[in-house]
């Protein structure tokens, strides 16, 4: 019995090898293909014109140079563009949270007369929705078209969002803690703000990525809401109409008519475009993924 | 004994209950009833306050634009506005069906979704298979880290960086093809060739981020399962048939049920940044043609219809997903 279990070991270890190193390597493979086009683009990003014309830059940059970079820190439209990201994903952020928190922790709160049934009407806009153009009707009617208020107010209150705070905020606050600090004199507001924002420091984070990342990449909003007032561009909109519509040029290029392939600048306003999100991913990728196996508990 | 002392216990906290709450014994029952709304606001009016805010919000942005869904039902006419156009009934509606457009539509929706499933949601079950096999902790680790990184990128930038890998003239991909001695491939300026990369980049962006849940659920397998497993002689392979996959049937099967509930939904972001003029025949999905129609083209009504012909089909398969899910034992999603 031990010879032979020991034979067998020793052949399906050999065996076990074999298929350990093709296992690794089929994942270094999915990993080049979700690195490798990056890489490719910062290359040409960081590339001579000519070269990019010749089809010459596969994965490293030929004829370094960062005038593209230059003309687009220079470029006074797309500098626009990040600033109005940037402060309408700051708004967002904060009022989406105030409204989750708000929300969140009545709902927690098994005394809460109604709980059910206020949960259900917040819940529901999850399943069911007026749609793009009544929502465009109302956007419209509030006066709202081409202004920042019309990506910062419309989708600030997120159900989802909504669930899994309340399912945190259930599990992190025990009653008896909220009991006890009743039985001190202090209101719910106080609970709130002493006890309950303290002790919820994690879900707090991780929501409010949630919201700047979703903030921050989506566009459709934009597309539907900011039509004439171009000074009001968030950056992914920018970044549609220029690379991907082509149906606008760079400010630049206008008046610099040498600049005949637009290809560099282009890979060099993805890559512009991306680094934000680049350079806060290593850390915020622990929270998204404990966010997400929180929703998963629930949808 | 034990028993008793739980009894004793629950009776204390009963009569405590009831001196607090009332003087008069026998009228505990039917005082509990009698506390009405006001009782209840007075005592948690900080709580139901805080409710106010977030309330506002649902009620303007959620539930108010459903009003504008009598649009669909009406000849909208801007001069008159909303309310004072003309009903027309389920005419908007017949006019809709009629349309070859409507039927585009709606062929491509669900063309897309079934084909999404099939690819995008297998692949990460793979993966996180893979992914378990690695014994190797940072190995896994900076797999992971690279794979999840396109979920984090908005729509605008995966489709600028395909139109910079893939397109005919200057794509790298083709550079590199050609260079192999291959002729260069539409990727994305033909039709067919529109659909499957469509499908490609889905997985592409979907793949490591999917293993999230599935590795979670892995994670939480016995480990005594595998020992025992081990002990029988069985292979990787057969552990993996045997042990990880019955162990995760209850996530697939739940996420796919989900995901068939939401079939009829389609990703505007995804196909208006991988459109072009050239692709028109698997891009015309039901949202993007409410844009074209509603917000592009200024027919209203019948851009109402059709959100409102898309988000009831979807309601119901939501619900059905749901009601499925629970009677196979599974959470359920509402």
């Amino acid at each position: 019995m031990k010879a032979s279990a020991g034979t067998t070991a020793l052949w399906s270890r050999k065996r076990y090898d074999i298929w350990g190193m093709l296992i690794g390597l089929a994942l270094i493979i999915s990993s080049l293909a979700c690195l490798l086009p990056f890489v490719h683009v910062i290359a040409k990003s960081l590339s001579a014109d000519a070269y990019v014309i010749a089809n010459k830059v596969t994965l490293w940059p030929q004829g370094f140079t960062l005038e593209a970079y230059g003309k687009i820190f220079a470029d006074k439209s797309i500098m626009r563009s990040l600033y109005v990201s940037i402060i309408v994903t700051v708004l967002f952020t904060i009022i989406g949270m105030i409204l989750t928190i708000f929300a969140a922790y009545p709902l927690s709160r098994k005394q809460l007369k109604g709980r059910t049934v206020i949960t259900f009407i917040f819940l529901f806009t999850m399943y069911f929705h007026g749609g793009i153009i009544p929502d465009y009707m109302l956007i419209n009617s509030l006066g709202m078209l081409d202004t920042m208020w019309s990506l910062v107010l419309p989708l600030a209150f997120s159900a989802f969002n909504l669930l899994i705070m309340k399912t945190a905020l259930s599990s992190t606050i025990p009653d008896s803690l909220e009991e006890s600090a009743r039985i001190d004199g202090a209101g719910h507001y106080r609970i709130l703000w002493s006890i309950v924002l303290p002790l919820s420091k994690p879900i707090i984070a991780t929501l409010s990525l949630f919201y700047a990342v979703g903030r921050w990449n989506a566009y459709q909003d934009a597309l539907f809401y900011i039509k004439q007032n171009v000074d009001m561009r968030p950056l992914q909109l920018k970044l549609y109409y220029l690379i991907i519509q082509a149906s606008e040029s760079f400010q630049l290029e206008a008046t610099q008519v040498t600049l005949s392939n637009p290809e560099v600048l282009k890979a060099s306003c993805v890559v512009f475009a991306t680094l934000p999100i680049i350079c806060v991913y290593p850390f915020i990728q622990k929270y998204f993924v404990q966010g997400a196996m929180i929703g998963a508990v629930k949808g | 004994m034990a028993e008793g002392v739980i009894l004793q216990g629950g009776e204390c906290v009963k009569i405590e209950n009831a001196s607090i709450s009332s003087s008069s014994k026998p009228a505990i029952s039917t005082n509990r009833k009698k506390r009405g709304m006001i009782f209840y606001l007075r005592r948690d009016w900080q709580l139901y306050s805080l409710l106010l805010l977030p309330f506002t919000f649902v009620a303007l942005f959620k539930y108010a634009p459903m009003s504008g869904l009598v649009l669909a039902f009406k000849d909208y006419k801007l001069a008159k506005g909303i309310w004072g156009s003309e009903w027309v009934g389920f005419e908007v509606f017949m006019d809709l069906f009629a349309k070859h457009d409507f039927l585009r539509a709606v062929r491509n929706t669900l063309l897309l979704n079934s084909l999404d499933l099939v690819f995008s949601f297998t692949m990460p079950i793979v993966l996180a298979l893979l992914l378990n096999e690695i014994k190797n902790v940072r190995f896994k680790r900076a797999n992971q880290t690279v794979l999840y990184l396109p979920h984090f990128l908005s729509w605008v930038i995966i489709g600028a960086i395909a139109y910079q890998l893939l397109s005919v003239g200057n794509g790298v991909i083709n550079n590199v093809i050609e260079s192999i001695g291959g002729n260069r491939i539409p990727f994305l300026q033909e039709d067919t060739h529109w659909l499957f990369t469509y499908l490609a980049i889905g997985v592409w962006q979907s793949m490591g981020w999917g293993t999230i849940i599935y590795l979670a659920s892995i994670s939480s397998i016995n480990p005594e399962m595998y020992e025992a497993a081990t002990v029988d002689g069985a292979g990787r392979w057969r552990k993996a048939w045997n042990v990880t996959l019955p162990s995760i049937r209850v996530t697939i099967v739940t996420l796919l049920i989900l995901n068939l509930g939401k079939i009829m939904e389609g990703s505007f972001e995804r196909i208006i940044a991988l459109q072009n003029k050239a692709t028109t025949e698997f891009t015309t999905t039901i949202p993007v043609l409410v844009y074209r129609w509603g917000i592009e083209g200024g027919n209203f009504s019948r851009a109402t219809a059709l959100g409102l012909f898309q988000a009831v089909i979807g309601l119901v398969l939501v619900l059905a997903a749901d009601r499925i899910a629970k009677k196979l034992g599974e959470d359920g999603l509402i």
